[in-house]
């Protein structure tokens, strides 16, 4: 199986993603903003990092980039896409998930170990999880508080669309301790902490990010 | 102002000239025109003029930094030394790693945001120079007392600028140090040390050969940024009024910088350049006289292609900007097309601004009209050299001579004592700020603070690791700077050493206040002395460095810190030695002796108290002490170093980092045992069924070992002094959100 990860200008961990998709056992390929060619690609991993150095909104440039036209049509039809940080804003700012992701509470960019607990897991992307799986994955940005308006937070609740909260005190001022939501078909996931930092507890603080990416092969077998 | 060309400079012999306004000295304009044989144009004299600054030219310092090379130990490890961007390291597997530190200072305190990022953007800039992809940074800070209402301002800009920057670059940082005196209030010290990987066959050096080939600038438009910001701000004391000096600070775009990381690492995989340089202090005027001078010496530059932000900008203030994130490089005409290609790929402005000629001479146009010719190596290279006058300065008699007064707890005061020592701002908790920073990007980071040194992963196949520790003393090279340096190399090397990391390299960065005052240029005399003599004698060569000098207001000179960075290697990350241990029933030993080491120490500074006599390096016992902590590197469950705040700090970190307990029996007397900062110890946590092997261990290399506890339980315990690690844990991470929010 083949998992696409975007290269933005700015874009910083694209190489974890890919490595991380690898851990999985799928294979990763690179794609690049200016090239709107997926290459065949069955899912796609928006990373983290700075894409256009974040100027104007976080992701506000990036979802005209030439290859999102091609990446929100196929999401469109069902593929499996997950935007893991800066991925999650650009996602936002693309339209294909609802709310925004603004500046931390706290004001200052934050990197900590954080715990989460699985609230779906019947998403492409969590499937693997036991429910309510409690994991510890990192967490580091400026501009991680989850906001939306209130019927959009009741209709995310009320689907369980919200797909991961934050456990403990809220970190960054996020509506409902809320870490990360899925589209309504459950193939579109955004998730604001890293779980390709956590593949491997001698660079990450566990390895209870691996899941995310194992359950994606899960779910294209089954599909 | 009308353009003044050669020409017309050798027309006009008498023509007043502002060299004092651009900090040169009369004898230093009269030895350039001496080598010119005229009065210098005005883009001429704006070139020497930074060129010669104290920064760029270590005017003050060469005298005694020569020593470093007459000095060094053989050593098979060295690719690159001193003299270039960077140095170099084998570090076997074909790799070969750059590390470097550089101060950025005065910048940080007019602007302490743009000040720190830039700092930041510098020093990655040269280990990329190097061919090198930047892997890992670390800031060794320095500010004022932690309540001044000044480093209310500084530290949180400095740490938000070193973060927003090396966050946006995607460089995990990995260490540094923060250390609070009242010297550094107005000259708090920002260093940045960055270390990047490459193969063998990558290196990249700063030189112009090859007629016909060109020079070609990319990266950032040309602005008015940080115009004269190295001679001005770098080689001035400023006045006690704080003059308004913020134009010549530079303004950084991390965005950018990462873009031409990015390209800059496909035009190396590619091989299209002879030679690069990046453009930092001095600019244009660095780059173009260093790539000159590491060639044949000939190159001409048409100075009016260069693409400026700002167009109404004078030629010499285009040979003097210090914009960020821009790189000049010399290319073979047959790879220029490829070199373009790239840099349209990741939309970096590129432009061929001159090439490499036949002869000696630097020449550079505006609009066809020679602006400067000049031999470029008088100007990168042949500078000023003073043989400054120094002495040793009247407080060190009677700082050494002073005896301490301190209060020594017992037993009942003990923890107490201890909890008010580990929530002093220098001992407690830096969370707040490495926070801050990313760790985890690259996913390659082993250790990262607050672990004894930053450790990376080069290789994801072999698991061959790098470990770097920066470390300075500055208390001690206060009362004594030749062991002061000593004793820093000794523990940033230790410091590596604890983590199973074999010690390889020395950089630093010596921060020190005026040149022109004899008794700071015997400071920084006997550092470089201590620090040259120590590096023989453990056969670690120094691979490059950098002097701050002027960090001082008014008559008030920091104290003098020698920032010593070592780099390590390490064959299998898995098997690094972490700080503490993470399970009941293991075994805490000393290793080394605790002596009555109070000078310099942090219970003496938390009851102000500076005087004394530092300790005496012992080199020959710090290294047995490397050797065994390397040979029974399988033996420890955790090792800790013990430096600022001694036994009573070594073990409150250890307890705190995975919070498990540890009861502890000393039998000297405990404020001494807990408090004293006796060099060369390290507390090492093994299975009670290794002992015998570790006492064997020390009897071979000679080491005192000491058991001193086990480990369990939900309190630091001493003799029958309690301290709940709930209590200890409070104390120690509150301080840092109760100063700075």
């Amino acid at each position: 199986m083949k998992v696409g990860v975007v290269t933005f200008p700015g874009s910083l961990d694209d190489h974890d993603a890919a490595r991380a998709v690898v851990a999985a056992g799928a294979q990763a390929i690179s794609l690049w903003h200016a090239d709107s060619d997926l290459k065949q690609v069955d899912a796609v991993i928006l990373p983290g990092g700075f894409s256009y150095g974040d100027y104007l909104r976080c992701g506000a440039i990036s979802r005209f980039a030439p290859v999102m036209g091609s990446v929100i049509e196929r999401a469109n039809s069902g593929m499996p896409l997950l935007g893991i940080c800066n991925g999650f804003q650009i996602l936002c700012e693309s339209h294909l998930l609802p709310g925004a992701l603004t500046r931390n509470e706290g004001l200052h960019f934050l990197c900590k170990p954080q715990k989460i607990s699985i609230e779906n897991n019947s998403t492409a992307w969590t499937n693997g999880f036991a429910e309510n799986a409690q994991i510890l994955i990192p967490l580091k940005n400026g501009e991680g508080s989850f906001q939306c308006d209130d019927a959009t937070l009741t209709q995310l609740e009320g689907e369980g669309r919200v797909v991961a909260r934050y456990l403990g005190v809220n970190p960054n001022g996020s509506r409902n301790l809320i870490a990360g939501i899925s589209n309504a078909r459950g193939n579109i996931v955004g998730l604001m902490p890293h779980p390709e930092h956590a593949i491997d507890s001698l660079t990450g603080p566990s390895a209870d990010g691996l899941p995310f990416f194992t359950s994606l092969l899960t779910s294209m077998v089954g599909r | 102002m009308a353009l003044d060309t050669v020409a017309i400079a050798e027309k006009t012999p008498n023509q007043e000239q502002p060299f004092a306004a651009l900090g040169l000295k009369n004898d230093e304009y009269q030895r350039i025109r001496e080598i010119l044989g005229r009065r210098p144009s005005s883009s001429e004299l704006a070139m020497y003029s930074v060129m010669w600054s104290e920064h760029c030219s270590y005017k003050s310092s060469k005298v005694h930094l020569k020593q470093f090379g007459e000095k060094a130990p053989h050593s098979d490890a060295l690719l690159v030394g001193i003299g270039e961007n960077a140095g170099v390291v084998d570090v076997g597997q074909g790799y070969a790693v750059t590390f470097k530190i550089e101060s950025h200072n005065h910048p940080s305190f007019i602007e302490p945001y743009q000040g720190a990022a830039t700092g930041i953007g510098g020093i990655v800039r040269d280990i990329l120079t190097m061919g090198a992809r930047p892997i890992a940074v670390m800031d060794p800070l320095r500010f004022g007392r932690a309540d001044a209402p000044d480093t209310r301002r500084v530290l949180p800009g400095i740490v938000a600028g070193i973060g927003g920057y090396g966050n946006c670059l995607g460089l995990p940082n990995i260490g540094g140090e923060i250390l609070f005196d009242e010297t550094y209030a107005g000259n708090p010290l920002v260093n940045a040390l960055c270390v990047g990987v490459m193969r063998h066959d990558q290196i990249k050096l700063a030189k112009a050969s090859g007629p016909g080939n060109l020079v070609v600038l990319f990266g950032a438009k040309t602005g008015g940024d940080g115009i004269g910001g190295v001679s001005v701000l770098a080689s001035e004391t400023f006045g006690s009024t704080g003059p308004a000096k913020r134009p010549s600070v530079q303004v950084g775009d991390p965005f950018t910088e990462k873009v031409l990381i990015e390209c800059s690492l496909e035009i190396f995989a590619e091989d299209l350049v002879v030679g690069i340089q990046d453009l930092g202090g001095a600019g244009l005027s660095c780059a173009t006289s260093e790539l000159a001078s590491g060639g044949s010496g000939g190159m001409q530059v048409a100075l009016d292609t260069v693409p400026l932000r700002d167009p109404s900008l004078s030629p010499e203030e285009i040979l003097m900007s210090e914009s960020q994130e821009r790189m000049c490089a010399i290319v073979e005409p047959g790879k220029i097309a490829r070199f373009l290609e790239i840099c349209k790929k990741w939309d970096v402005t590129v432009t061929v601004i001159g090439e490499v000629t036949d002869g000696d001479r630097l020449i550079i146009t505006w609009h066809g009209e020679v602006i400067v010719d000049v031999p470029p190596r008088t100007v990168a290279h042949e500078g000023p050299v003073y043989n400054r006058p120094f002495s040793e300065p009247a407080y060190i008699a009677r700082a050494n001579a002073q005896v301490l007064d301190l209060p020594m707890p017992d037993e009942s005061e003990i923890a107490a004592a201890i909890v008010k020592l580990m929530s002093s701002p220098n001992m407690a908790d830096k969370s707040w700020v490495t926070s801050q920073f990313d760790k985890y990007v690259q996913g390659n980071t082993i250790q990262s603070q607050p672990e004894d040194s930053g450790m990376v992963r080069i290789d994801e196949k072999t698991h061959l690791g790098v470990a770097i520790s920066t470390d300075a003393n500055a208390p001690w090279s206060y009362l004594n700077p030749y062991e002061g340096a000593k004793l820093a190399l000794a523990e940033a090397a230790r410091n590596i050493a604890t983590a199973g990391a074999k010690p390889l390299a020395v950089t630093n960065c010596l921060n020190f206040g005026s040149p022109e005052d004899p008794g700071v240029m015997w400071q920084f005399a006997e550092t470089v002395r201590g620090l040259a003599d120590g590096c023989l004698e453990m056969g670690l060569p120094v691979t490059g460095g950098n002097v701050s000098f002027y960090n001082q207001t008014g008559d008030v000179a920091i104290l003098p810190t020698p920032v010593i960075g070592v780099l390590g290697v390490i064959q299998d990350v898995r098997s690094r030695t972490p700080m503490s241990f993470d399970r009941a029933g293991i075994d805490l030993y000393l290793l080394g002796e605790t002596f009555a080491d109070f000078a310099g120490s942090q219970w003496a500074y938390m009851h102000e108290q500076r005087g004394g006599q530092s300790p005496q390096a012992d080199l020959q016992r710090e290294m047995r002490l490397i050797e065994l902590l390397l040979e029974c590197q399988k033996l420890f469950v955790a090792a800790h170093d013990l430096s600022q705040g001694g036994l009573a700090a070594t073990l409150s970190e250890m307890v705190l980092r995975n919070g498990i307990g540890a009861q502890i029996q000393l039998t000297q007397d405990l404020a001494t045992a807990l408090f004293s900062e006796t060099p060369g110890r390290v507390v090492v946590a093994i299975d009670p069924k290794n002992s015998v092997a570790l006492q064997e261990m020390s009897q071979k290399y000679q080491i005192v070992l000491t058991k001193i506890g086990v480990t369990g339980g939900e309190s630091l315990t001493i003799n029958n002094a309690v301290i709940s690690l709930t209590a200890l844990g409070d104390a120690f991470m509150s301080t840092f959100p109760k100063l700075f929010g």
